[in-house]
């Protein structure tokens, strides 16, 4: 390749792309220069001056222009006066390093005492300790000793809240900036800045309320030392306690991987999520997450937290067993002329798969999907998204990415972070189309603007984006069903689908649709279950998962299987325990369709048990014979039935490759997420138009102008009963508006 | 000695009475070479004259200023000129009198070297304590843009400039060219990470131009009377002429307008009259708290950036302080990293945590509990912080530890050994400045 450069770091030579920062061209050696302000995922600054190396190029003679070589013929390299930050300079071709000279060792001690100088070494009684990049680069570079004998350490606030959710301890802080350049340069949410200068300086917000971003949390794993942390996790548990499940996480259609900190505890008894986590993985959440992800876990421990079976007696709902209530569904069922299966899309594939086959095995049973509107385009996106080997970091100069009626920040923020970076930083043309402002608008190259219910009139005049989009390398759609009912959901996917066809880019890698599904299984559910329309009616109504969406057939009988006492749950004839996702393994299958697994974290909550047992269970009191041992053969049973699936295995999804650039376990001094991604990157199933031909569709009901209108717009932070059961978020839920 | 230059260059002002004053200094050929350069010149000529001058940048670093120019690429636009007047270094206040009674020279200048880049913007950074005299230029400007000097389509010309004034907050690192830009646009003040270089990504990451107050105020001339003109006065590497604040223990302390190469240090103590107090001169800051300091044996040293080069020093932005045998070297020391401590911007480690480290260090020595293991110690952090800053201030922190150290090493050890520290004078100083601090705490708890 043509962009390789040669260096050689400690007289190993290496050849890396061009561009490659010293300390990314020396981790890939294995040498690990130590950092304080650089961060990979953040523009360097050489602000810490920790990363100093002793950096050298081939000399020149002026004269000749010709390399100068010693008399054994090696080329002669002139050494820069000073060290050099390793962390803002771009390597060269024949660019000499020395990482460990003595001058560059004392460098290092000289920047680490320097730093702790100011540094209240709370060590042990930090949240940091034991996972600090910090406290681990001291231990590997540091002095042993201080020289600084002076009593007057920094004494500053220990407790400032920049926000609700994150605390800054000004002692600890060192000044790196990372949290600031996360929340300018990859969130784009311009809330902290430093005030005052010198050893004055600290971290204060410029918003009201403080720290206003769906992606504080990510600072607090950023940050190389203990100055920032969460509401949620300070005083909580020290690192070195915490037990992590790998898991995905199911709010949105983005299916960011997460750890699952879990800890036993005394008071309770029991064992509790103290912490969610991003993990790593490049493909789909790099290493971040939204707040909602990592602070709407406590409904897993909720009070109101379903762990008995319970039937209505003389008006009231009573614990019963697993057997009584069982009992009464079947009785029930047998009697009614019809039964439906209402199922929630943030339930497992594995669950629904065997709800829906319960429900099917009656004789009498239809499936349908909560919320019904996905269902009505998920077919669609199922051919036309985005392409298998799609990756959103190769997104950029010459791609078009259209949004359609979608906010993609409120809907889907990860996927919010990874387009605006795709058109910000590498060059790719945003169209926005949409009847109100988003904050992707502020990147947006071409802004279409529609009025309310006026998304027809969009319609109508998108064909003059054809050429564009023709000319476009990939063109990625990313659309939401904003204020539309479900025929006019589905005739927009048809269109926005057609114009990939059009333009030639329909099947292909990078390009295809990205839907805004509400929740983070909706593309599986939908798959698995293969749902129809909602009935109107009938005699046993069976929900799973569906929360309090109201959007339920009218019913004679009504069974509801959730993890939370609900709103419906409380209405309910039959109340059945189901698991949270932490307390059981299955997969999901992200807006993009990558099927991945998660994995079990806590123990079942006394009686509470998995959707899919729950489900066989009910159909085996009906003389149902079928039984599955687990998730995973579960798994087995979609990989034959399901298509799309069938290249599929669980061994398939737990498969991992390395993450670069490195930022787990085995290399805490990065900081950023702290577990190595062992749960595995998960596998993106092929789109039908990427295997067969793509056939136009043939646009079904006008987009009327104004249905739909009723439905209110989705924001991260709408008030659902999940995030209800999050007191640290409990400031943040909104209602939902109709606009 | 009295001042050689019968006839100004810069400091026209002593020579021509209110040229502040637009017509005034349009009848002393003012706005000439302006008129000259936007009628009959191209950008590229303009640039090349001031080349051929060898104007080097007045405000500290020595750039060549045709050079500068030349950098900036044709084909990005919009660029930007901007003009440092933050002047904050400490003994300085060249600029000040320049922007004050010669204001319409420093407009000619800038829009000069905005007409050469083809910049149509400029702003003028003045550091904020100049709110005073900067109403003295903001007028000038005002006057400039009703006779059509500034403004739109000027002398019939489609070439059209503005030129904004804008106020600091009182930084000293805003002088840095980087951490200027930063504080015009709004943001904390801190010096930018280079490359990229301004010429290339400056004001709002376009093409910006920086240069001094005072070399802007020698673009006039040159243009209109010829590089050959300028290099009248000066060498063959410093040409030209050169504003030399001089202050300390002078008689006479004020700007002196010299031609570089021709005088000594001894020449320009004697301009300003000798000493004040009648005791010797011990030593000179040439250029502020930001130089190595210059004992009285180098004086004979000629006034050029290559002559002081040779007594390892440095000419820079000129703010002579001269201080006379009753100055304690140590006390100086600390005065100058109590400087420093104060004005770090807190970027980077060295800087924010080993100038307080030194500076706990002096006021160690002043309190009278230092031993020489101190002044070991103060070697050590000198040295842990040399070299490993992210710009100029953290690096100009150390000068005043090196060279006190290497030239009045003497100083510190009959300070220990003739137990200086712990006087009454030495007490209440840390006092005052504990105060200052105390006050600075209050203040900052009560915004």
């Amino acid at each position: 390749m043509a962009d390789l450069v040669n260096v050689t770091i400690d007289g190993v030579a290496v050849a890396v792309p061009k561009g490659t920062l010293v300390v990314d061209a020396a981790k890939k050696l294995g040498n690990d220069i130590p950092v304080f302000c650089y961060h990979p995922k953040l523009k360097p600054v050489g602000m810490c001056r920790m990363c100093l190396v002793d950096v050298g190029t081939p000399k020149v003679d002026p004269a000749t222009k010709q390399v100068v070589k010693d008399d054994a013929g090696n080329v002669v390299i002139a050494w820069m006066p000073k060290l050099t930050t390793g962390c803002t300079t771009p390597v060269s071709e024949g660019m000499a390093v020395r990482t460990a000279t003595q001058q560059v060792k004392d460098a290092r001690e000289d920047v680490l005492e320097f730093l702790l100088t100011s540094h209240p070494l709370d060590c042990p009684v930090c949240d940091k300790g034991g996972e600090c990049p910090l406290q681990n680069l001291t231990l590997a570079h540091g002095p042993g000793q201080s020289r600084f004998d002076y009593e007057a350490k920094q004494h500053n606030d220990k407790h400032v809240p920049l926000g609700d959710l994150i605390f800054l301890d000004r002692e600890r802080c060192i000044q790196c900036a990372r949290c600031i350049r996360f929340q300018d340069d990859i969130a784009d949410d311009h809330v902290l800045q430093f005030f005052e200068r010198g050893r004055h300086m600290e971290i204060m917000t410029l918003s009201e309320p403080g720290f206003d971003s769906y992606f504080s949390g990510n600072t607090t794993d950023i940050c190389p030392v203990g100055a920032l942390t969460s509401a949620d996790f300070r005083f909580k548990a020290r690192p070195w306690e915490l037990d992590a499940a790998q898991s995905v996480c199911n709010h949105c259609p983005v299916g960011c991987n997460t750890t699952l900190n879990t800890r036993l505890e005394t008071k309770t008894g029991g064992r509790e999520i103290k912490r969610v986590m991003p993990r790593q993985n490049e493909q789909v959440n790099e290493i971040w997450l939204c707040d909602k992800g990592r602070f709407v876990h406590h409904y897993t421990r909720a009070d109101d937290k379903l762990t008995q079976p319970m039937v209505r007696r003389d008006g009231k709902l009573v614990e019963a067993t697993w057997d009584q209530a069982f009992g009464v569904i079947a009785e029930r069922v047998r009697a009614a002329e019809s039964v439906a299966g209402v199922i929630g899309d943030r339930i497992a594939n594995e669950d629904a798969f065997a709800v829906a086959r319960a429900v099917r095995s009656t004789g009498k049973g239809s499936v349908s999907m909560s919320p019904a509107i996905s269902a009505a385009y998920a077919d669609i996106v199922r051919a036309c998204g985005v392409g298998a080997a799609t990756d959103l970091k190769q997104i950029g100069k010459g791609d078009v990415i259209l949004v359609v009626n979608a906010d993609v920040e409120e809907q889907a923020p990860v996927w919010f972070l990874r387009l605006r970076q795709a058109a910000v930083d590498r060059g790719a043309k945003l169209v926005v189309a949409h009847h109100r402002s988003t904050k992707m608008h502020r990147y947006a190259a071409q802004i279409m603007r529609y009025e309310i219910g006026g998304i027809d009139a969009w319609v109508a005049d998108s064909a003059k984006l054809l050429p564009d989009l023709t000319a476009a390398r990939n063109v990625l759609i990313a659309f939401g069903d904003e204020k539309l009912d479900a025929p006019a959901a589905r005739s927009l996917a048809q269109h926005l689908a057609n114009l990939l066809i059009d333009s030639g880019h329909a099947g292909k890698a990078n390009s295809g649709l990205l839907a805004m599904y509400p929740h983070g299984n909706t593309q599986g559910v939908f798959d698995v279950t293969a749902p129809m329309p909602a009935v109107a009616e009938a005699g046993v109504v069976w929900a799973v998962g569906v929360g309090d969406r109201a959007d339920l057939p009218q019913a004679s009988f009504l069974v509801v299987q959730d993890v939370v006492m609900t709103e419906l749950a409380s209405q309910a004839d039959v109340v059945l325990p189901a698991s949270s996702f932490a307390e059981r393994d299955g997969s999901y299958t992200s807006g993009d369709r990558r099927v991945q697994r998660f994995y079990r974290a806590l123990p079942a909550a006394g009686q509470a048990r998995p959707d899919w047992w729950i489900a066989q269970e009910v159909a085996r009191k009906l003389g149902a014979e079928w039984r599955y041992e687990g998730a995973g053969q579960i798994f087995a049973d979609i990989v034959t039935q399901i298509p799309g699936y069938a290249s599929l295995s669980y061994e398939a999804l737990a498969k991992g490759e390395e993450q670069w650039p490195p930022m787990g376990r085995g290399d805490l001094y990065y900081g950023g997420t702290v577990y190595d991604n062992e749960g595995g990157l998960g596998v993106r199933y092929v789109a039908e138009a990427e295997v067969g031909t793509v056939v136009r569709y043939e646009v079904g009901a006008p987009i009327a102008a104004l249905s739909g209108l009723e439905r209110p717009e989705r924001m991260l932070y709408q008030d659902g009963e999940l995030i209800r059961r999050s007191h640290v978020m409990a400031s943040h839920v909104v209602k939902p508006a109709v606009a | 000695m009295t001042t050689p230059m019968d006839k100004h260059v810069l400091l026209r002002d002593e020579d021509v009475q209110d040229i502040r004053e637009l017509a005034v200094y349009q009848a002393n050929e003012g706005y000439a070479g302006w008129k000259k350069a936007v009628t009959s010149m191209k950008g590229e000529e303009v640039i090349g004259v001031v080349k051929d001058s060898g104007l080097r940048g007045r405000g500290g670093a020595g750039f060549p200023a045709g050079l500068k120019w030349s950098f900036i690429p044709k084909d990005i636009n919009p660029k930007y000129v901007t003009v440092n007047c933050d002047e904050s270094e400490p003994g300085t206040f060249k600029d000040h009198q320049l922007i004050r009674n010669n204001p319409h020279q420093v407009i000619e200048g800038t829009a000069l070297c905005c007409y050469a880049i083809g910049a149509h913007v400029a702003y003028i950074y003045c550091r904020g304590e100049f709110k005073e005299p900067v109403q003295n230029l903001q007028k000038a400007i005002d006057d400039a843009y009703a006779a059509g000097l500034l403004g739109k389509n000027l002398f019939g010309t489609d070439y059209s400039l503005d030129v904004y004034v804008h106020l600091g907050a009182g930084a000293y690192i805003c002088g840095e060219e980087s951490a200027l830009i930063e504080s015009l646009e709004g943001k904390i003040g801190q010096p930018r990470l280079k490359p990229p270089f301004p010429a290339v990504s400056g004001l709002y990451n376009k093409p910006t131009v920086i240069n001094n107050v005072e070399t802007l105020a020698n673009v006039p001339g040159i243009v209109l009377n010829g590089s050959a003109w300028y290099r009248q006065w000066g060498t063959e590497k410093s040409p030209g002429v050169k504003i030399f604040s001089v202050s300390g223990h002078v008689k006479k302390p004020d700007n002196y307008e010299l031609p570089l190469g021709k005088y000594s240090i001894q020449d320009l103590l004697e301009m300003a009259g000798g000493s004040s107090t009648g005791l010797p001169i011990k030593a000179v800051l040439p250029a502020g708290s930001s130089s190595p300091i210059i004992p009285a044996v180098n004086f004979h040293a000629k006034l050029d950036y290559e002559s002081m080069g040779t007594i390892g020093s440095v000419l820079g932005s000129c703010s002579w302080i001269f201080m006379d045998e009753s100055v304690d070297m140590v006390w100086a020391a600390r005065k100058m990293i109590r400087f420093f401590k104060h004005e770090s911007c807190g970027k980077c480690t060295p800087c924010r945590e080993g100038t307080h480290w030194a500076l706990k260090l002096y006021d160690k020595m002043l309190s009278g509990e230092a031993t020489m293991a101190d002044v070991d110690m103060i070697t050590t952090v000198n040295k842990q912080i040399s070299g490993k800053c992210f710009c100029p201030l953290g690096e100009f922190s150390t000068s005043s530890m090196t060279f006190t150290l290497k030239h009045f090493r003497k100083d510190y050890e009959d300070f220990i050994a003739q137990g200086k520290g712990g006087s009454a004078a030495y007490r209440r100083e840390l006092e005052r400045d504990h105060h200052m601090h105390e006050l600075h705490g209050q203040a900052k708890a009560h915004s």
